[in-house]
């Protein structure tokens, strides 16, 4: 049987969404920045997709920037806000459980001379106001922290950072990517001035994406050429894939309330029957308020890409601390950020559930996981 | 995970040869590698001059219980002098390669090996 579980690294591509992409291939193929009929249709398309995407977001339409991704949106926004306004200041805040996306950008600036500091987090996996209360300072131009944590789930209480921070006359970032649709984005109602997020973690197609750009704060454009998005990023529309997450986007959130409940009732089902069949298993990040589609869980004396190859060699894809780094050996930063024990930072897995996951996957899964864990701890050294 | 093990490392992950604890032993090392965490255990069983048997506990990847496995093979009935000169080119060649972030893990395994030998020697 073929289980995955990875939903947090990638999702499959919702069939829906690859039939309204299709046309936009090989009929209506138009560069949208061409004057004749076939680049008109286009461009009038893509401010279509513009105005459907900020409806969802309560943002503005002229303020969406489409990327190729989460990690060019973050690239963008992080740098190309702090070089647009160092006039101002040159301090940067970031929280120390963000993507690789957000925190090497981070540390390129600092090598360019910005001051950058990383917001701790408490054992919960959360990011505090107080916190950043004590770290800005009069220069600090800039705050970033994610709404949703990758690897453990932990929703962030953005509302209340944004709401701190444009009072205090800070631009606000959040990279939104793991958030759809377990967050309703408002980004009016919110004060976010830049968001980030990427299609291919919500059943639409990858290498496609968006920043959000509050327009009246400059930015240093990083990807320039023809003259797209005013200026701020060069490259041709890539319209069958902003058709695709636009399409994609829609259909998360008309089918968000029973796509969370299957979600939440699954993940709790599999957590449930991993307690009791296993030993010396513990939730990793607060267990109440994270995205219901991530359970990140520590096998005690194992270690966890043992764990995961032996799991993939029954079928079932699921991954250690973070996906996207999976091929860097080193220890998760957000296990290590929320205090787990030295000894503790490679015994864990990530369960990440999606629309398509099924209870029968979820048994399939446990009954694996039970021989999986046995077979390991039967020759650890661990006592 | 972009991992392309080769077969016979998988072979040897699933069912790792000389696994699990020796009771009564001649040498005994505990390694690690501090980077990635992972750890193995060794016990050395020495008659004469060979080692007789050899048995290893992990906590460790795929790679690290596939190269510790196959090594084991490899030096159980060796001369204790031929053991120390084991190189961890050969494990890598024998197991059919190993992705380039996963050769330190046979050189784990290999010092592992050594300092259950040193073990053995400082008992006298
Ligand atoms: C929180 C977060 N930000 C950014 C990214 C990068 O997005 P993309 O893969 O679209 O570049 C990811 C995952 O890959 C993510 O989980
Ligand atoms: S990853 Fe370090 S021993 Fe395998």
């Amino acid at each position: 049987m073929d289980v995955y579980l990875d939903n947090a690294a990638t999702t499959k591509l919702d069939e829906r969404v690859l039939e309204k992409m299709k046309p936009y291939f090989t009929e209506k193929y138009g560069n949208a920045s061409s004057i004749h009929h076939m680049g008109q249709e286009s461009s009038v398309l893509l401010t279509k997709c513009k105005e459907e995407i900020a409806k969802r977001i309560n943002g503005d339409p002229d303020n969406i920037i489409f990327t190729a991704g989460g990690t060019e949106s973050n690239n963008m926004i992080l740098k190309g806000v702090a070089r647009a306004n160092q006039g101002k200041g040159k301090h940067i805040l970031v929280s120390s459980i963000e993507h690789a996306s957000v925190l090497k950008p981070a540390e390129q600036l600092k090598k360019e001379g910005f001051d950058v500091e990383l917001i701790p987090v408490n054992s919960g996996g959360f990011v505090e106001l107080d916190q950043i209360k004590k770290m800005i300072r009069p220069e600090t131009i800039l705050i970033s922290v994610m709404t949703v944590n990758n690897e453990i789930g932990t929703i962030q209480p953005v509302e209340q950072i944004a709401r701190f921070a444009r009072k205090n006359g800070i631009y606000f970032h959040t990279d939104a990517v793991q958030a759809i649709p377990y967050k309703d984005i408002d980004i009016k109602d919110w004060n976010v001035d830049f968001l980030s997020l990427s299609a291919h973690k919500f059943y639409g197609p990858k290498g496609v994406g968006l920043a959000y750009i509050d327009r009246k704060i400059n930015i240093e454009p990083q990807v320039i050429g023809g003259g797209q998005e005013y200026g701020l990023r060069g490259g041709t529309y890539n319209l069958p894939s902003i058709v695709g997450m636009t399409e994609a986007l829609k259909l998360i959130y008309q089918e968000k309330d029973e796509y969370i409940n299957r979600v939440f009732e699954l993940s709790q089902y599999l957590w449930k029957r991993i307690k009791e069949e296993i030993d010396e298993v513990a939730i990793n990040g607060d267990p109440g308020n994270r995205t219901p589609n991530n359970l990140n869980v520590m096998f005690r004396r194992i270690e966890g890409e043992a764990i995961l190859m032996d799991l993939s060699t029954k079928g079932i894809c699921v991954s250690t601390g973070s996906a996207c780094s999976a091929i860097n050996l080193k220890a998760s930063g957000v296990l290590q950020a929320i205090g787990l024990e030295d000894y503790h930072l490679n015994s864990n897995i990530r369960f990440s559930l999606g629309k398509f996951t099924t209870k029968e996957e979820i048994d399939y899964t446990v009954s694996c996981l039970v021989d999986t864990v046995k077979r390991l701890r039967s020759f650890t050294p661990i006592k | 995970m972009a991992l392309n093990y080769s077969e016979k490392v998988m072979d040897h992950f699933l069912h790792p040869r000389n696994i699990g604890k020796m009771e009564k032993y001649d040498g005994f090392a505990e390694v690690g590698n501090p980077v990635c965490g992972d750890q193995l255990s060794f016990y050395i069983k020495v008659k004469g001059d060979k080692i007789e048997d050899v048995r290893f506990l992990s906590f460790g990847c795929a790679s690290n219980i596939a190269t510790a496995s196959i090594m084991t093979e490899k030096v159980k009935g060796m001369s204790i002098e031929d053991a120390k000169k084991f190189d961890w080119n050969k494990i890598v060649e024998d197991l059919g390669g190993l992705p380039t972030q996963k050769v330190h893990c046979s050189i784990l395994a290999v010092d592992g090996l050594k300092k259950a030998i040193e073990d053995y020697e400082s008992r006298g």
